[in-house]
């Protein structure tokens, strides 16, 4: 599996926000997107999952079978928003996400229990604090396989304790042969990671 | 898509969600026209069918706007675009119009026998009326559909939608009435309105989804 782009160009509002970014990331690898904010990071993200049009160049996932046919098809995405109904508990909505993105991997209670989460998993989500949302939001990455995750800002908001446990998680994605490309400020603790700066430049 | 439709009803018939606001619009609505139009029985019963239909169709407009700026909001629409290759986007629309008309329309539909006595609808007329709202009303919320998908971005879009979607609602509306009528008052027909109403639900059925799935994809940044 690969994920590559080309030349890249990122607009928002018609206004070019980066451009000629290249990169090409194989399995267990990882891509840290870094530089100051406005430097295009999220949009960059959000251009790789679909989610934004490519103003120039091109990005293609390859390797991913009929399962996976496109970039879009082969990403998690871990926006700013966490993506879950305040109404609905935490299981509910895991159970959802799992259902609708198919791939299933881990049970809703195996990936909370993961994430700390497991005591609670019946509260209602819009009860709990935005640590345990996102960690909510990081237990979405494992209930449904994707053999990339798109994360933009992961670690906003959670203590030292589950940003060393999400790192766990990623190791044990990127030894899956999964490709990660994280946007963040923060050191991941993740080794061997190559590293795109934005907003120098280019 | 099964779980889509089961997450959309927990949300709908859950605290928050607009599902009563539509049914005490409704009910507003019809309540207070005896009282303006005065006793006039023979009246109240010409206008009855009608009546029922606009409440119902004002009623089903409140809440569209939700429809998806809810998911806009929290990121789930992202999540939703994504699945694209796996769920047809127009599918996903279609799926959340439906799971909405189940908790926001079908209790209009449900109640309207009720309220049809306020206007002293005669029987066969407020089966007619119901009927014509059930088979009638999934149309307007799939028009619904796409003006929710145009304004998904505008915070305040609630009424923009209702007055960008109410044109295309009008042959809803007088089709429904029609047959709705045709029930009661000879010689007017109800075969042929009712007919051409299921026409226009199973058209805007496949075009509203379509449609609003490609607003969708516009919209995203």
């Amino acid at each position: 599996m690969r994920l590559a782009a080309e030349n890249l160009s990122g607009e928002r509002g018609g206004e070019t926000v980066f451009s000629g970014v290249s990169f090409a990331l194989g399995q267990s690898e990882t891509l840290l997107v870094t530089g100051p904010n406005g430097a295009g990071k999220s949009t960059l993200l959000r251009i790789i999952a679909g989610l934004l049009p490519v103003a120039k160049g091109h990005v293609a996932f390859s390797g991913g079978g009929e399962i996976f046919p496109d970039a879009g098809a082969a990403c998690h995405y871990l926006g700013h928003l966490n993506g879950m109904k305040p109404a609905l508990s935490i299981e509910e909505n895991l159970v959802f996400w799992r259902d609708f993105l198919g791939e299933e991997r881990l049970s809703p209670l195996e990936a909370l229990e993961i994430v700390g989460l497991g005591e609670i998993a019946h509260l209602p989500f819009g009860y709990l604090s935005t640590g345990q949302r996102r960690r909510t939001a990081i237990a979405r990455l494992l209930v449904s396989y994707r053999p990339v995750w798109l994360l933009d800002e992961p670690t906003a908001g959670l203590d030292r304790a589950s940003e060393a446990q999400f790192a766990e998680v990623m190791r044990a994605h990127l030894s899956a042969g999964g490709i990660i490309v994280a946007a963040t400020h923060l050191p991941l603790g993740l080794e061997g990671t190559q590293e795109l700066k934005m907003g120098a430049g280019n | 898509m099964l779980a889509l439709y089961l997450r959309e009803i927990r949300l709908g018939i859950r605290a928050g969600s607009g599902a009563m606001t539509g049914i005490l619009f409704f009910l507003a609505v019809v309540a207070v026209i005896p009282f303006g139009v005065g006793p006039d029985l023979n009246l109240l019963a010409r206008i009855g069918p009608a009546v029922l239909w606009i409440g119902a169709l004002l009623a089903s407009l409140l809440g569209l706007d939700r429809l998806f700026q809810a998911d806009r909001e929290d990121g789930s629409l992202d999540l939703l675009l994504m699945a694209g290759s796996r769920h047809m986007v127009a599918l996903t629309v279609f799926t959340k119009c439906l799971a909405h008309w189940t908790t926001a329309v079908l209790p209009l539909a449900l109640i309207t026998p009720l309220l049809g006595i306020f206007m002293n609808v005669p029987p066969g007329g407020l089966a007619a009326a119901t009927l014509t709202l059930l088979v009638g009303t999934p149309a307007i919320t799939f028009i619904g559909a796409v003006g929710a998908a145009l304004t998904v971005a505008l915070p305040r879009g609630g009424l923009l939608v209702s007055v960008l979607i109410l044109p295309l609602t009008i042959p809803v509306l007088i089709f429904g009435v029609a047959a709705s009528r045709g029930a009661v008052a000879e010689p007017d027909p109800f075969l042929p309105p009712f007919l051409l109403l299921s026409a226009l639900t199973l058209f805007f059925a496949v075009i509203g989804p379509l449609a609003a799935a490609l607003a969708l994809r516009g919209a995203a940044d």
